[in-house]
């Protein structure tokens, strides 16, 4: 190596143009990927709507106008890029539950999740963690640990749910992991603060159209 | 440095100087993801696409890198591959993303990586450097998979996911959490150690015979 008569102007120099180059790579990566990555994105959230849902055999999305849930107009099969909640329908049409999209921040990251709820809003049917960069092993356990996510089957939602350590005393209450408190906990403010958001909405929609064959 | 071959160069990583069994390096990625053996094949293809990347710009650019900046450059360079490596897979293969999570950002830190720009990359040609990085890399990733491959077999009586003693087989959970890894590197470890101790004996009596009567 031939640094014996560096001065700091070289070696801000080159760090200088290594970190040009690589955030140029990184940008280019990042760009190349992107429509690739979002179309994964979109398939895994298709495919969560149906899981979340129990029963659901067709889906559709509704976006925010004028403070009221619309029907999403887009080509069939698309995804709206704004917040949405989608709606699942068993064969016949008849309304099984919404499918609801959420995010907040974890303990490392965002954490992005889907959860459904019942046509009347009261209760929790289902969560699946979509996206988290939680601590390997203790954290990440929110998307793996069974016990866990199969507390989110049958949830009320009023009073706000609580993470208690132990068993679950009300209907209200998850078991927060062991060795996972802030993120069990970060997945529950997630879901009190999506509720307040979309609840009354999603129950009004629900009202307001009993039936409805989901087409798209 | 003794002058080596490129043969050598490539050779040294795959056994003698295995980064997990014989340097120990990189023993977190070589724990926390060897539960399945594709798991394993994918860290490892993640890991040897950074290392040879990252040694072969590394060996280009060493006589330009100031020595006092280097492992700063070093790691500037190693996670700009990281995080290619990254999005690519999260591109490709979002599955197998989604269940290595964190560990592939984390290959920043593998520091089998750093290790080899500091000892080798930083002072030969690229075609030596990629040869080492090579070597090192399968080397890596034959460590992970062995890891991975018993891991499987015994905690969910499957091999890349294909079920091998059919539905009667009660997997032995304990292998695929965190507590198998560490049982199986530490008798694997523990094999390694046997058979090099063997082979040194084997050679030893006819070099230095006076020592071991001593």
């Amino acid at each position: 190596m031939s640094g014996v008569d560096t001065v700091p102007l070289r070696m801000l120099a080159s760090l200088g143009v290594a970190g040009l180059c690589s955030g140029l790579a990184v940008v280019g990566i990042f760009l190349v990927t992107k429509p690739r990555i979002e179309r994964n994105r979109a398939e895994a959230l298709e495919a969560a709507i149906f899981r979340v849902v129990d029963g659901a055999r067709s889906r559709a999305a509704f976006v925010v106008r004028d403070d009221q849930l619309v029907p999403f107009e887009g080509a069939a099969g698309t995804l709206p890029q704004e917040d949405a909640v989608y709606a699942g329908y068993d064969e016949s049409g008849a309304l099984l539950g919404f499918a609801i999209p959420a995010e907040g921040s974890g303990f490392q990251d965002t954490i992005k999740l889907l959860y459904g709820v019942e046509p009347s809003g009261d209760h929790i049917v289902g969560m699946e963690v979509l996206e988290s960069r939680e601590t390997p092993g203790l954290g990440d356990k929110i998307m793996k640990d069974a016990d866990f996510l199969a507390s989110f089957r049958d949830l009320a939602v009023t009073p706000p749910i609580v993470a208690v350590k132990g068993k679950p005393t009300h209907p209200n209450e998850v078991d927060a992991i062991s060795g996972a408190t802030i993120s069990s906990n970060a997945v529950v403010r997630i879901l009190n603060a999506s509720n307040e958001r979309w609840l009354s909405r999603v129950v009004a929609l629900a009202k307001s159209s009993v039936q409805r064959t989901g087409s798209d | 440095m003794a002058v080596t071959t490129v043969q050598e160069d490539f050779a040294k990583g795959l056994w003698r100087e295995n980064p997990v069994f014989v340097q120990l390096l990189g023993l977190c990625p070589a724990l926390a993801v060897t539960n399945s053996a594709i798991n394993a094949l994918a860290m490892g293809a993640a890991t040897t696409f950074v290392l040879v990347g990252s040694s072969l710009l590394i060996a280009l650019l060493r006589n330009w890198i100031p020595k006092q900046v280097r492992i700063t450059t070093f790691i500037i360079v190693i996670a700009t591959f990281v995080t290619v490596a990254d999005f690519s897979l999260q591109a490709l293969a979002p599955a197998v993303h989604k269940e290595l999570g964190a560990f592939i950002a984390l290959i920043v830190v593998n520091c089998v990586i750093l290790g080899r720009q500091e000892a080798f990359a930083s002072r030969n040609t690229p075609l030596k450097a990629v040869a080492d990085a090579l070597g090192m890399s399968l080397g890596f990733s034959f460590a992970l998979l062995l890891l991975g491959s018993i891991r499987e077999v015994l905690g969910s009586g499957a091999l890349f996911g294909v079920s091998l003693f059919g539905p009667t087989f009660e997997p032995w959970v304990i292998m695929i959490l965190p507590p198998g890894g560490f049982l199986t590197l530490g008798l694997l470890l523990a094999v390694f150690a046997h058979v090099k101790e063997r082979q040194l004996r084997a050679q030893q009596p006819a070099a230095e015979p006076t020592r071991r009567a001593a």
